[in-house]
């Protein structure tokens, strides 16, 4: 990038006054969020910072094997983190792990089949990141959709068993409910783009000095990427949870 | 020859033993009712007849087999059960008459669906009002004809008139009436309404903290 943009080390310094405006205006108006301000402040700091180290080490890995075990690790917690949204539905961990590694492969496959991304640690690790943390946002709000219909809409999933109807008959309009609700947040977010929001990556790509009609494209890459990965994850996390809540006789669980 | 036959049979829910020991037989054909005070077990007694829960001891045996024999759908769909809380689903009455036919990959049988409609002297401009705008009696009636688009073998009824005024719950037990005596329908009826538990029925189970406490023959 010929016009990249470094900040420097007084520019952020100087920037952290911004964080000093938070601290007046919360003492002045007695909020008592001080210290909290301050720890946030330097949390952020600190953990971007060995982020920022931890980053260029990884990329310093050449080998396609360690991406891929990284890849692996990210999907492995941001299973572990997914699965905490659906206790109480069988087999989680294994449903969120599946859901996220289908959803995030196919999406990184194509992505580096197109000639978007190179399959190396320097694009797959960011990319991917981004890529497996939207699958799991997207089935931790499908986990607790279906746990609360399971609840609140049991009665019509027992009558329509009554009526003669599978386990999947039954629980269709609760599914069809769970996968909207992942995906929808997505699809929200890709409507407004632009109009409303600018987002993080295409503005930081700008700032770094990438033209804005480069910086889009990256950013309709990430669109496209996140609405599929999303609206995978939500449906085979969705049709591999939902026979969880009932037992081999096909009986609701309580 | 017994149709359903109860083998002592209990059902466990966690701590609590709800059913103890039922041994009884239903004849194909027959119209009970069942009574007994609120938590004694009459609803769960219906529960397990329609195979939504599993006996924890004893055997069931439906027409010479044993309950687990038979693949779920299969068996629900020989015994309907309607349950207390008249409760439709999706949106319109259509959603609730369309469902019975589309899980058995079938065409709707307007021919059908008129006669039960006619049955419970509603009209076919039902199907296209939303749930809402129904009243109480309107559908607990949409969720017996639901119950009976397939005329199951046997009908399990969950105090489907409590909440019902006078008029609704006369027009559905002469519903229940007709089907027994046209249809040869077996019938189960769960009921707190002591007059009712006696009208058009051959016998009467009363069933007391999870037992059977008495078998009455009208």
């Amino acid at each position: 990038m010929e016009n990249f943009h470094a900040i420097s080390f007084e520019n952020l310094l100087l920037a952290s006054s911004l964080v000093l405006i938070t601290l007046l205006f919360s003492y002045r108006q007695h909020l008592h969020l001080e210290k909290d301000i301050i720890i946030s402040a330097l949390r952020a700091t600190v953990q971007l910072v060995i982020m920022g180290y931890i980053l260029n080490y990884l990329f310093s890995f050449k080998h396609p094997l360690f991406t891929l075990g990284v890849l692996l690790v990210m999907m492995g917690n941001a299973s572990y983190n997914a699965a905490k949204r659906g206790r109480g539905i069988k087999n989680v961990q294994a449903i969120s792990f599946v859901a996220i590694a289908v959803g995030a492969t196919i999406t990184l496959s194509i992505l580096v089949l197109s000639g978007i991304l190179q399959f190396n640690a320097y694009q797959m690790i960011p990319v991917g990141g981004m890529v497996i943390s939207g699958g799991m946002i997207a089935i931790g709000l499908c986990y607790r959709q279906m746990l609360n219909s399971f609840q609140s809409r049991h009665q019509e999933v027992e009558i329509k068993l009554a009526l003669g109807a599978t386990v999947k008959e039954a629980s269709m309009d609760i599914l069809r409910d769970a996968i909207k609700t992942g995906i929808q947040p997505t699809i929200d977010s890709a409507k407004t783009l632009g109009i409303v929001s600018l987002p993080g990556m295409m503005t930081g790509l700008i700032l770094a000095g990438l033209p804005p009609v480069e910086a889009i494209k990256y950013q309709i890459m990430v669109t496209f990427m996140s609405l599929a990965t999303t609206s995978m994850a939500s449906f085979i996390a969705c049709y591999l949870a939902y026979k969880g809540f009932f037992n081999e006789r096909q009986q609701l669980e309580k | 020859m017994a149709y359903l036959e109860f083998d002592h049979v209990s059902f466990v829910d966690g701590p609590i033993k709800v059913l103890h020991d039922i041994s009884l037989t239903i004849d194909k054909g027959e119209f009970i009712s069942i009574v007994g005070p609120s938590g004694s077990g009459k609803s769960t007694f219906l529960k397990l007849c329609s195979d939504l829960i599993s006996h924890t001891e004893g055997t069931i045996m439906f027409d010479g087999k044993k309950i687990e024999d038979y693949e779920p759908c299969e068996y629900r769909g020989r015994v309907g059960y309607c349950f207390q809380e008249a409760y439709l689903f999706g949106e319109t009455v259509e959603d609730n008459i369309k469902f019975p036919y589309i899980i058995k990959n079938k065409d709707i049988d307007m021919e059908r669906v008129t006669k039960l409609f006619d049955l419970f002297h509603m009209s076919l401009e039902y199907l296209h009002k939303k749930n809402t705008a129904l009243s109480g009696g309107e559908k607990q009636r949409i969720c017996l004809i639901r119950s009976l688009l397939f005329e199951p073998e046997v009908l399990l009824v969950d105090e489907v008139t409590s909440a019902l005024d006078q008029e609704n719950t006369l027009l559905v037990e002469s519903v229940l009436e007709h089907l027994h005596k046209q249809h040869g329908m077996t019938i189960l009826m769960v009921t707190h309404n002591e007059e009712q538990s006696r009208r058009h029925v051959n016998r009467r189970i009363t069933i007391e903290s999870g037992h059977v406490a008495k078998w009455e023959e009208f």
